[in-house]
């Protein structure tokens, strides 16, 4: 069973989790499901706001690479044209 | 809804292949990780084969080495739903996750491995993931 991926068709990084940063305030680590219409579909998702957060998007980066994603949202959906940046998040620590 | 034993049942089978234990109630995982000795490796596995189909045979290879934790035991998240949740309870400063991997010596945990460091990993990064913890924690020097 090993290498045996369930989801034939798949979007590039579907299961990964991701960070993705967008052009406002708001900084997601998830897992990617799916993106769509309605823009990119995440699960199990940490959100990080930068005006409301004591925490610096850099610590809370280091955070969840550490410790693992804090689950605020089951499901998120980041319009697709807000965002900035997406990446594995294993390559926002090199 | 767990997935259809028969479907889950080769992930099983890897896993007690390479040596591991399956925990598959809180009693099982109670009388391990309630007063562990030396050293233990937890492989919480996943029927996700983005990230399991990697980590379990990153895991087997690992086990190659020569240095290796002195016990190996497995919970499958999504399947042996009880035993999984009273399994993370013993390293809940981590989040939860599968596949996922915690070190013990000595009751503590010295190296955790998230899923996120699995995804899109080849099973000889995982390996070598793990086998610089073992080499470093599971030494007969340590």
């Amino acid at each position: 069973m090993s290498g045996h991926v369930f989801h034939p068709g798949h979007h590039a990084l579907h299961g990964v989790t991701v960070l993705l940063e967008t052009k406002g305030s708001e900084s997601y680590i998830g897992r990617l499901d799916t993106e769509d219409e309605a823009g990119v579909h995440l699960l199990d998702v940490a959100v990080h706001q930068a005006q409301d957060s004591g925490l610096s998007k850099a610590d809370f980066v280091r955070r969840t690479l550490k410790f693992g994603v804090r689950v605020d949202r089951k499901h998120a959906v980041v319009p697709s044209a807000e965002v900035a940046s997406l990446k594995p998040l294993g390559e926002a620590g090199s | 809804m767990p997935y259809d034993p028969r479907l889950v049942a080769p992930m099983r089978e890897e896993m007690v292949r390479m040596g591991a234990r399956e925990l598959k109630s809180v009693a099982e995982v109670d009388d391990l990780l309630g007063d562990p000795k030396g050293t233990l490796l937890v492989f919480v596995n996943s029927v996700c084969g983005c990230a399991a189909g990697n980590a379990r045979p990153g895991l087997a290879l690992a086990l190659r080495h020569a240095v290796r934790p002195q016990q190996i035991v497995t919970v499958f998240a999504g399947q042996d739903v009880e035993a999984t949740a009273r399994a993370r309870q013993y390293f809940s400063d981590y989040q939860p996750s599968s596949p996922s991997m915690a070190l013990f010596r000595e009751g503590e945990v010295v190296h955790f491995i998230h899923r996120h460091q699995i995804e899109g990993q080849a099973p000889q990064t995982v390996a070598a993931n793990l086998i610089g913890a073992f080499d470093k924690f599971c030494g007969a020097t340590v």
